[in-house]
């Protein structure tokens, strides 16, 4: 999915989105049904990073191990330290799965902790049908409020 | 002299040639996460355990022998019959871990017994989960998966299964006792199976994924078309067991729900798409509390705009971060 257009009926002030989803698949089968468009950062380092030009929320699969340790994926770690990709970011949505408990979506804690921004929202796996209604309702909202995440 | 054509030598593993990414990922993630049962002060439970009702200590014993039986044969079955279908020596390495754990979880309840019940009460329970209708049937239609000739990939939808939704009508009982205060000892040693299992059902699923995919259209429609049958057929099962093992204490419902809400969960780890709406898979906050505690509520949309959170502080500091 390297839909980098975006569908005429999207809003041209709603954030836009860029996530990463390893080859599980569940983030991507996400954005994909939330019909918003995307850019993906990809799996392999050898292919071309996606750069941010404006205002985007990121949602960001968790990897951690029963530490904690290593929640982020690296390539979304490389991405980020791109500053000119972290002034465009509006917040961070962390996907995971309950089982790992306390560390649910943690990648989601650890963007909006070292990048300075809101813990949009956690979902589970590849999304319920309730996660698409709000995650697609809030970022709707947030481009009706572009002033909200200012620190 | 022996004839030794049939003999198949392997390779060695080589762990610095990969031919999937996965492989090593999840070896990490699985061996990182070791634990044993002793790691966990269960005797903690002891005048938590005293406080339960006659009939909630035999339903909590029956739950975990029926859980029991599950790991045995994820342990001794399911994770073997998986081995010989592996597309990768790391893949098959992986295995082993999981056929390890679940040897670990299927102690891990004998440990929670000797520490908390007679040799009676147990004993008469593994009586029960052997004469159990359900249970049985629910073991019969996994055993008859693994069985061997069957196809691979029909093999890896019943382990799937098995990890990501037939343990969750048990699991909810230490979640249900956990969220009163009770046996939270308990909860914390299940807390590590329900961590493990994730980890097994996510990637016994996504080499699912990754062997559907070469197939024809048709086959992948078949496959699809297997999987949800065999949901409905464990599905009928689970609400039975459900019923016989929750109907007195009032929890029926309950852990319908969260069956549902599991069913959905173990559908995505195979890629494929949810079946139960959000109004019958809606969890009651204090189970979901329960399994993930201090992260229940992660809604920054729904509230005003104004409640600004940050991430909490997790130890999680990587070397990989430029800033």
């Amino acid at each position: 999915m390297g839909a980098e257009v975006r569908p005429p009926s999207v809003p041209e002030n709603v954030p836009e989105i860029i996530f990463y989803s390893s080859a599980s698949g569940n983030t991507v089968r996400f954005v994909e049904r939330l019909g918003l468009g995307a850019k993906r950062i990809p799996i392999s380092p050898k292919e071309a990073m996606p750069a941010a030009t404006r205002s985007f929320v990121l949602i960001c699969p968790t990897y951690a191990d029963g530490e904690g340790r290593g929640a982020v994926p690296k390539q979304v770690i490389r991405f980020l330290n791109d500053v000119a990709n972290r002034a465009h970011l509006v917040g961070v949505i962390g996907t995971g799965n309950r089982n790992f408990g306390t560390l649910f979506a943690s990648s989601g804690d650890v963007i909006a902790r070292k990048c300075n921004v809101p813990l949009l929202y956690k979902f589970e796996l590849a999304g319920f049908d309730r996660d698409l209604t709000r995650v697609r309702a809030g970022l709707e909202k947030l481009g009706m409020e572009p002033c909200s995440t200012a620190t | 002299m022996k004839d030794m054509t049939d003999i198949r030598i392997p390779r060695a593993i080589n762990w610095n040639r990969l031919e999937d990414d996965k492989d090593l990922e999840v070896w990490n993630r699985l061996t990182v996460n070791f634990w044993l049962p002793e790691k966990v002060p269960l005797s903690n439970d002891i005048p938590s355990w005293a406080t339960l009702k006659d009939f909630e200590k035999t339903l909590t014993i029956r739950v975990f022998t029926g859980l029991t039986l599950l790991d045995t044969i994820q342990n001794t079955v399911g994770a073997p019959s998986l081995m010989p279908d592996a597309v990768t020596p790391h893949e098959e390495a992986v295995l082993t871990n999981v056929a390890f754990m679940e040897a670990v979880h299927a102690r891990s309840y004998s440990s929670i017994f000797s520490t908390l019940c007679s040799t009676k009460e147990v004993d008469e329970a593994f009586r029960w989960s052997e004469e159990n209708p359900h249970l049985q049937a629910k073991a019969r239609a996994i055993l008859e998966t693994y069985a061997p000739g069957n196809d691979p990939l029909k093999r890896k939808i019943a382990s799937v299964f098995l990890e990501s939704f037939l343990f969750y009508s048990g699991f909810y009982l230490p979640m249900y006792w956990s969220s009163r205060a009770k046996l939270t000892n308990t909860a914390d040693l299940i807390r590590l199976i329900i961590r493990d299992e994730a980890v097994h059902g996510y990637y016994i699923g996504y080499k699912f994924q990754r062997g559907m995919e070469k197939l024809p259209e048709a086959e992948q429609q078949a496959l699809k078309d297997y999987a949800y049958s065999l949901l409905f057929e464990l599905y009928e099962i689970e609400n039975q067991y459900t019923e016989e093992l929750y109907d007195e204490i009032g929890l029926t419902e309950d852990v319908k729900t969260f069956l549902h809400y599991n069913a959905n969960k173990a559908l995505q780890n195979l890629g494929f798409e949810a079946l139960f709406p959000s109004e019958v898979s809606e969890v009651n906050p204090a189970i979901l509390a329960a399994l993930s505690p201090d992260s229940e509520n992660h809604d920054f949309f729904s509230g005003s705009g104004s409640s600004y959170v940050i991430g909490k502080a997790v130890a999680t500091e990587d070397e990989d971060w430029d800033f």
